[in-house]
């Protein structure tokens, strides 16, 4: 698909699944902890390729590829950092390979923030973030991704910066979204930026889709859509955590089933959210539930 | 008039006023008052304000670093004197972001609080491989070994460094944070203590080393006392 039929679907008013977590569901197919999960497209595609297959398959219209750390500074930590763009394309190739050949279906790129504090606060500068986003960006436009989706931000300058690059770079839809937590302070980042401020920062970017992501489950993404929802034209987009993971025995065990997901997911629905699906702990079964929420909705 | 300057130092720290704090410290220097004295009286009541501000949602992650910053700058003036022997630093403690796990924020605020309270910190960095603990135990002769872990998939690790460290007999205490941890889980593994926060990991660590804390009240009041 190209990236004007993908504004132009949330434009006519259809409402987009996206997919549910890559992280969480790489560990459960078996990847070990501390490894670089970028790298994974590389030495195991049938795995990454697996997950896209089955979001399709549970009825994602879109799946984002397996690059949120790929970008050159968390790569480094690997000592992957030649590697953005050979990561970046064939993690987008691998998911355009199980794509259904239908209108409709999408594959969106992947970006996470870079990990690093910026300028005054740490070591990097406003203008290296920037290439180092653009690298990214460039790598995921090249592989033929629908969208980029920048996401798990934190810090609004960060944001920015990565918004500017994906739209200075390509000529692709760009998706922002930023993770918020409800406390003493109401809803903010952990860098304190509230709805609001994110709303009006990423618009100035110049983002076409603007939303949040992870956070620590469905009831606070239902807080975040209530008070973001009024405060954009825009198509928001929402991406919730299934919970803070409880540890068993060992394992870490996520909370939110698709059983609970199901009458908050319909709320976020109504509130009149533009693309759903899921972050951390959600994996097909969540999203099977969200595409007959959507169908059902659609239908009426 | 120190009773002054100290609180002006304690706001300088809390405002993340480098320059200020730099010029503060010489001037305390100059006018012959301890550096333990600048770094109790001054930049830890600062700090401490911070912990709370920032566990009470009114400041940041920002705050916080700009804060530490201002900080490790009056610090960096006061090392040299404080390693003269002039002060005995309170105690020694290694600190690290567990195997698989490279979120260092939160444990690099616990390490800059305890710095402020007079510890002197070796700072492993993140991703710390059991190996690389044990070393740094038996290289520096730590009083604490401080472990962090913001994924549910890492903090078993802490398991594995506690388990050896007892294999091995070495003589020191643990301690253990981060979001997902708790005091029950810090028991299950036989950590020897938990602590929710920057502030409290300071309490806690001076339990370990047997130092009586001042109980900070609350609220900025500790910095308009005097
Ligand atoms: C920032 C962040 C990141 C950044 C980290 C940047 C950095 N340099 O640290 C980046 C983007 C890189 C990142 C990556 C990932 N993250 Co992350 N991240 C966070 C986030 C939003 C904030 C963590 C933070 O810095 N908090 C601020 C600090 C100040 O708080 P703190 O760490 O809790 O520290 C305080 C106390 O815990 C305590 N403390 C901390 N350490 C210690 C140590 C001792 C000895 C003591 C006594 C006390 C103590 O004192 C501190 C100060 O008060 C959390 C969500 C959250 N709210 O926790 C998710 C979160 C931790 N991440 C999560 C996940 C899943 C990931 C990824 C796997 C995502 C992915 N798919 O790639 C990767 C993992 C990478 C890896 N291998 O580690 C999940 C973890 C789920 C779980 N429980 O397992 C969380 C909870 C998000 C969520 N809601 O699901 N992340
Ligand atoms: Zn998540």
């Amino acid at each position: 698909m190209n990236n004007h039929q993908f504004l132009q679907f949330l434009q006519s008013g259809k409402i987009l699944v996206s997919d549910g977590a890559m992280g969480t569901e790489l560990q459960k197919r078996g990847m070990p902890v501390g490894v670089c999960p970028e790298e994974f497209n590389i030495s195991h595609p049938e795995i990454v390729q697996g997950i896209y297959k089955d979001y399709y398959d549970a009825g994602s219209d879109l799946v984002t590829t397996n690059t949120f750390g790929a970008n050159r500074s968390r790569l480094a930590m690997h000592g992957f950092e030649n590697r953005v763009r050979e990561f970046c394309v064939k993690s987008v190739e691998l998911a355009l390979a199980v794509c259904p050949d239908k209108s409709g279906k999408f594959v969106a790129g992947s970006m996470g923030p870079t990990g690093d504090l910026i300028e005054p606060l740490g070591p990097r500068t406003a203008r290296e973030v920037y290439d180092i986003f653009s690298e990214q960006a460039e790598a995921l436009a090249e592989g033929g991704a629908d969208a980029l989706f920048i996401e798990t931000m934190m810090a609004a300058e960060e944001a920015e910066i990565a918004v500017r690059a994906a739209k200075e770079k390509t000529n692709l839809p760009v998706a922002a979204t930023m993770t918020f937590e409800f406390g003493k302070a109401g809803l903010r980042t952990m860098w304190g930026v509230d709805v609001k401020t994110a709303v009006s920062r990423l618009t100035d970017a110049g983002v076409d889709i603007i939303g949040s992501n992870c956070g620590r489950g469905f009831d606070e993404m239902i807080a975040i859509v209530r008070e973001l929802r009024p405060l954009t034209v825009k198509p928001i987009i929402a991406q919730s955590n299934a919970g803070i993971p409880d540890w068993v025995d060992g394992i870490s065990v996520y909370t939110e089933t698709p059983e609970i997901i199901e009458p908050k997911a319909q709320e976020i629905l109504d509130l009149g959210v533009n693309i759903i699906g899921g972050c951390c702990g959600t994996g097909p079964a969540h999203i099977r539930t969200m595409r007959r929420l959507v169908d059902k909705k659609q239908s009426l | 008039m120190f009773e002054k300057i100290l609180q002006e130092m304690s706001q300088a720290v809390i405002d993340g006023n480098k320059e200020k704090c730099e010029e503060l410290t010489r001037k305390l220097l100059g006018l012959g008052r301890s550096p333990k004295e600048i770094l109790d009286r001054g930049l830890v009541p600062g700090m401490d304000v911070v912990g709370i501000r920032f566990r009470d949602n009114i400041i940041f992650v920002p705050e916080v670093l700009i804060s530490a910053r201002a900080m490790k700058a009056s610090l960096a003036i006061l090392e040299p004197l404080l390693t003269q022997g002039e002060v005995k630093e309170v105690g020694t403690c290694v600190i690290g972001t567990v195997k698989g796990d490279i979120h260092d924020i939160g444990k690099n605020i616990v390490g800059m609080m305890l710095k402020g309270a007079g510890f002197k910190v070796i700072d492993l960095g993140v991703d710390t491989k059991v190996e690389k603990f044990i070393d740094a135990i038996k290289r520096e002769k730590p009083d604490i070994v401080g472990m962090s872990a913001l994924l549910t998939t890492t903090m078993g690790y802490m398991k594995v460094v506690v388990d050896k460290i007892k294999e091995e007999g070495l003589a020191v205490k643990t301690m253990i944070g981060g979001a997902p941890v708790s005091q029950a889980f810090a028991e299950k593994i036989g950590a020897d203590r938990y602590a929710k926060n920057a502030a409290e990991a300071v309490k806690r660590a001076k339990e370990l080393v047997g130092v009586a804390t001042i109980a900070v009240s609350d609220q900025s009041s500790v910095i308009s006392h005097q």
